[in-house]
């Protein structure tokens, strides 16, 4: 639908949308952890926003209660305790350098064309007036798995993760105006508590690995290649 | 419909119980009892369904049907020997490695805590729900996979972690685009997500979305049913983490996964009314059956060897659904079955072997025959009934994948005898000097207790021989209910 | 027709007279905001008075090309001023030109500022054509893509029915025109010579770009290319103020109306002025090498414009 047909609250939700998108990229572009956390929090209270403007236009109370929870959940809670973890193994002043940041960024841009793409069979359906947001939650999605895969340092990868987790949450809400509330609840859970499993490895990690820099996961691989006998099978008895 | 709900809550208090006392002397027997009553009670639930025909709680969050109700049992069957297995196996650890009390009571909760989410997600009649519970079981598992805080255990669990956590995100995208097709024209929001009514409304849902959503959806539990490209985490978990945990994630959580994938193609494939769905399963599957065939020669640790056996066994389950018709379909639920059990077997074996020879390196595990018959035999008897001999029932499943396969698709076969033919050769390459080299000077026997391994390959071997008259039905029952017709 | 002419020429006037004003105004508030006392707003007046009488010094080794640059600086500014507009809107001036050609006269008289560098043949010159280039050569794209954004949506390249569009559709809250004009605001900066860039009152040889290029003008060819940056810097100004916000602007040649405008657009030119210091007071001169980063934030932003408007803002 154009956008000049569409009344002012529906604009607001496209332009939140839009703002979310851009949250997606600005994480892609952030190498400090810190502000990447923020900028996390911030995608999830501007959702948490999108979702309320669904729920006031749609006339579906029960959102209000899903932009809530995420609010609660996505912008406060999650980002505390990964505030909280960061400082606490002291890794708040990191400054991960990015390699390529403006070849991810267009790679970013272009998983964004890939959703529409992909996604215009469903939008064509669609009779909602968020249908056009369809997309974008999806692109959230991928620029969420891009993030993870281009980022070496444990945190900002379950920053990706729950990036995720916001798109998915997006999609739910502007393509069916939310899931039903038992499955929603049942994602809520399995989000917080894959938080604070995350929270416990990280402490686990450093304790074996002495470091968050996933790159330093690499003993585990696809055999037959040489590799130093005291790295190998169980003969590890420290 | 109290066996259902009964079944769902004894794990979920096992879990809590467990919580609290897991670090007990007697835990161990404790998960024992509460697997075997588990056990009993889906046996008389098994039993229910299949006398009075599928079952659906008066809230519909339940659904058990024929197909669901047997993997139900098997899970519980699974669970229960491995919770036999566990006791000894684990406090065996204990002492090996430090491993601490208070692990343990993490050990036995989240054991109940990852049977819970299986059940949840076997008997639930929601597919959101069913995506909650199997994200649910990731969650489960990924503390046990760290259980040793090896760099190596740390790492395999932060991979299976993140590659499960990302791919299922794409199976509730997918749920979500279902539920957008299914709302449209189902007139209960509420409802939309629940698979009977799902089912019975197929037709009418949008081709388009339902494609779209099913290539996601396969993307997703693909990921863990162990899919070539997405199987990654799969051996490194296997290998890393606790065996009986090993055991019950090859035996249980693969077939869950796959589970909902076919659940999710049976909706896909009434709005269809065309192959793509199969074709697509057909395409991963078979994929992963070779390419994991090829990598079991390459193997060094025990656990990924027989991991990469279990992807190859995936690949021909979900080729031979994909495959669809009665034939296939029945033949793919009996290799669901045989490999469950077999798998399970050979991950217990497993264990005992890596104990008696202090390591995990199949170079380095010799003659086990010599040193404990029973552990020796039973790796040889189980690697003999995966790969597929003749009077074990893992022979008749494939046997009838492939004759079903050359009904539809003659040309098929050849990559599915020589892919079979390439495993076979890489676990034998490996299995006999394990078995029958030279062990080496002050190799000790373990305490084991081989009752699960024996039980199981009986199992298999009876279904290989002749399957019972009951469990045929079952099957034919859930057969009708996927294929639309019974076989034979 | 001929009224719209003579209102064409009026505006243009309007230009070249109000542009130095901005600058005075912008480096006023500035002052105010760092705690300096502050020039008067009409001093830039005072200084190209000066300039313009002063006598005109050349260099031995410098050639035509040297000596026709400032006309030439001017010339191309006063014609992209002329496409941009002002006060009122049907303007015939924007027909002949659209806001490609405007983009290609504003990158015209950068290009001969950058030989003009080049051809005395000092170090500094030399230095600050490269630097100029490079700033050029990114932003001008990121440029070029915040303007189709904000074609596709009008329908049109030409900036005048642009704008009209814009004030015909009313409060639309497009997402696209949100990062299309966040993005063209971070050009306007880099485009001008502004903090965080390069410094405008500095004359610090490790920094400037702009102020290296024309350290060798004196006199009147000075004057000339100061004034042609300013009235580029009140270009730039109007084109975000109409484009993004174009309440108030005129669509007759009457006096009430035009009289409104120019509240509207005084007003408008004030806050973003205000704006721009803030900016510059809160940012820190970045290192050069920082530059391609900042133009590529830019060039993200127009994209992510255009994707928006594409994903979010079309479809039947």
């Amino acid at each position: 639908m154009d956008i000049t047909q569409l009344g002012l609250y529906d604009q607001a939700i496209l332009m939140f949308a839009a703002v979310v998108l851009f949250t997606s990229f600005a994480m892609l572009a952030q190498p400090r952890i810190v502000p990447l956390i923020n900028l996390f929090a911030w995608q999830g209270a501007l959702l948490s926003v999108t979702t309320a403007l669904v729920a006031y236009v749609s006339k579906h109370p029960h959102l209000y209660f899903s932009a809530g929870l995420t609010l609660a959940l996505k912008a406060f809670l999650i980002p505390w305790m990964l505030h909280r973890l960061a400082v606490r193994l002291n890794i708040h002043h990191e400054i991960e350098p990015l390699r390529y940041p403006s070849l991810i960024l267009l790679g970013g841009a272009a998983l964004v064309v890939f959703s529409y793409t992909v996604l215009a069979p469903v939008v064509e359906l669609s009779k909602l007036t968020t249908r056009n947001t369809i997309a974008a939650s999806q692109a959230v999605v991928l620029l969420g798995m891009l993030l993870m895969i281009f980022r070496k340092k444990a945190v900002a990868q379950v920053i990706g993760f729950m990036s995720i987790e916001n798109g998915l949450f997006f999609a739910a809400v502007v393509a069916t105006y939310g899931m039903p509330m038992v499955v929603e609840l049942g994602v809520a859970f399995d989000v917080l508590v894959a938080a604070v499993l995350f929270g416990v490895f990280f402490f686990q990690m450093r304790e074996s690995i002495d470091s968050l820099d996933v790159d330093r996961l690499n003993r585990l691989r696809e055999v037959d290649e040489p590799i130093a006998p005291e790295a190998y099978g169980r003969e590890r008895d420290t | 419909m109290i066996a259902v709900y009964l079944t769902l809550l004894l794990p979920l208090a096992g879990m809590l119980v467990f919580a609290l006392i897991g670090h007990w002397r007697h835990a161990g027997w404790i998960n024992v009892g509460l697997n075997a009553v588990v056990f009993a009670v889906t046996v008389l639930l098994a039993w229910r369904v299949l006398e009075d025909g599928a079952l659906l709680s008066d809230d519909k969050y339940f659904f058990i049907d024929a197909f669901n109700v047997y993997l139900i049992a098997l899970t519980a069957l699974v669970g229960f020997t491995t919770a036999i297995f566990s006791r000894p196996y684990m406090s065996h650890e204990v002492e090996l490695r430090n491993l601490g009390r208070r692990r343990l009571r993490l050990y036995h909760a989240m054991f109940q805590g990852f049977m819970f989410a299986m059940f949840a997600a076997l008997t639930t009649n929601n597919i959101g729900i069913l995506w909650v519970a199997m994200e649910g079981a990731t969650l489960a598992t990924v503390l046990l996979v760290s259980l040793y805080r090896t760099p190596e255990a740390i790492e395999a669990a932060w991979k299976y972690f993140i590659l499960c956590g990302v791919g299922i995100a794409q199976a509730l995208f997918g749920t979500v685009l279902l539920y957008f097709a299914a709302e449209r024209v189902i007139p209960s929001a509420d409802e939309a997500l629940f698979w009977n009514v799902l089912y019975q409304t197929a037709g009418l849902l949008e081709p388009t979305v339902l494609t779209l959503a099913f290539v996601f959806l396969l993307v997703g539990y693909g990921t863990k049913v162990g899919l070539v490209p997405l199987h990654n985490w799969l051996p490194d978990a296997h290998s890393e983490g606790p065996t009986p945990m090993s055991a019950i994630l090859s035996g249980l959580l693969l077939n869950v996964a796959l589970y909902a994938l076919v659940r999710v193609k049976m909706i896909v494939d009434g709005s269809l009314r065309s192959e793509l769905a199969g074709y697509l399963m057909m395409g991963f599957g078979l994929l992963s059956f070779t390419v994991a065939g090829l990598f079991l020669h390459r193997q060094r640790d025990i656990k990924r060897m027989f991991s990469y056996s279990s992807i190859e066994h995936m690949g021909l389950m979900t080729f031979a659904f994909g495959l669809g018709g009665p034939l296939a379909t029945f033949a793919a639920l009996l290799h669901m079955t045989v490999h469950s059990l077999t798998k399970s077997a050979i991950f217990v074996t497993v264990g005992h072997a890596a104990q008696i020879a202090g390591t995990q390196s199949i170079q380095k595990i010799r003659g086990l025959i010599r040193t404990q018959p029973a552990v020796g035999w039973g790796l040889l008897l189980g690697t003999v009934a995966i790969a597929g001999f003749p009077p074990f029932g893992v022979f008749t499943s494939e046997f009838l994948v492939l004759i079903a396969t050359m009904k539809s698709w003659p040309w098929l076969t050849v990559p599915l005898l020589l892919g079979l033919a390439i495993a076979f050769a890489g676990l034998f390459r490996h299995l006999h000097p394990m078995v029958y080299g030279e062990p080496p000077a002050g190799q000790q026997p373990v305490r084991a207790n081989m009752l699960p391994v024996t039980l199981h390959l009986l199992l298999v071997l009876w279904l290989g021989l002749a399957i019972p008259h009951f469990l045929a039905d079952w099957f034919r029952q859930a057969t009708i209910l996927i294929a639309g017709s019974a076989p034979l | 027709m001929i009224e719209a002419w003579t209102f064409a020429g009026v505006q243009l006037l309007l230009y070249v007279i109000g542009a130095p004003l901005l600058a005075g105004w912008v480096k006023r508030v500035k002052c105010r905001l760092q705690n300096r006392a502050s020039p008067s707003v009409f001093q830039p007046y005072r200084d190209l008075a000066k300039l313009l009488r002063k006598h005109t010094t050349l260099a031995e080794q410098a050639s035509w090309l040297f000596r026709i640059t400032p006309y030439v600086v001017f010339g191309t500014t006063l014609v992209a001023a002329a496409v941009v507009p002002l006060l009122a809107l049907p303007l015939p001036t924007a027909a002949v030109a659209d806001v490609i050609v405007l983009a290609g006269f504003l990158a015209l008289g950068r290009f001969f500022t950058a030989l003009a560098g080049l051809d005395i043949g000092t170090a500094f010159g030399g230095m600050g054509s490269s630097r100029e280039m490079m700033i050029g050569a990114l932003a001008e794209p990121a440029l070029l893509m915040t303007v189709f954004t904000v074609a596709m949506s009008a329908g049109t390249t030409n900036v005048s029915e642009a704008v009209g569009y814009a004030l015909n559709s009313g409060l639309v809250l497009r997402p696209s025109f949100l990062f299309a004009a966040l993005a063209l605001m971070m050009i306007a900066v880099a485009e001008t010579g502004r903090v965080p860039i390069d410094n405008p009152a500095t004359h610090l040889e490790l920094t400037m770009v702009h102020e290296a290029m024309i350290l060798e003008y004196s006199g009147r060819h000075l004057a000339l290319i100061e004034w042609a940056s300013s009235i580029k810097f009140l270009v730039y100004f109007a084109l975000i103020a109409n484009l993004f916000l174009p309440w108030g602007i005129a669509t007759e040649f009457t006096g009430p109306a035009l009289a409104q405008s120019a509240a509207a657009i005084i007003a408008k030119l004030a806050v973003l002025a205000v704006l721009l210091v803030v900016w510059e007071t809160v940012m820190a001169k970045m290192r050069l090498f920082r530059v391609p980063q900042y133009l590529g934030f830019a060039f993200m932003l127009a994209l992510l414009g255009m994707l928006t408007h594409v994903v979010l803002e079309t479809g039947g």
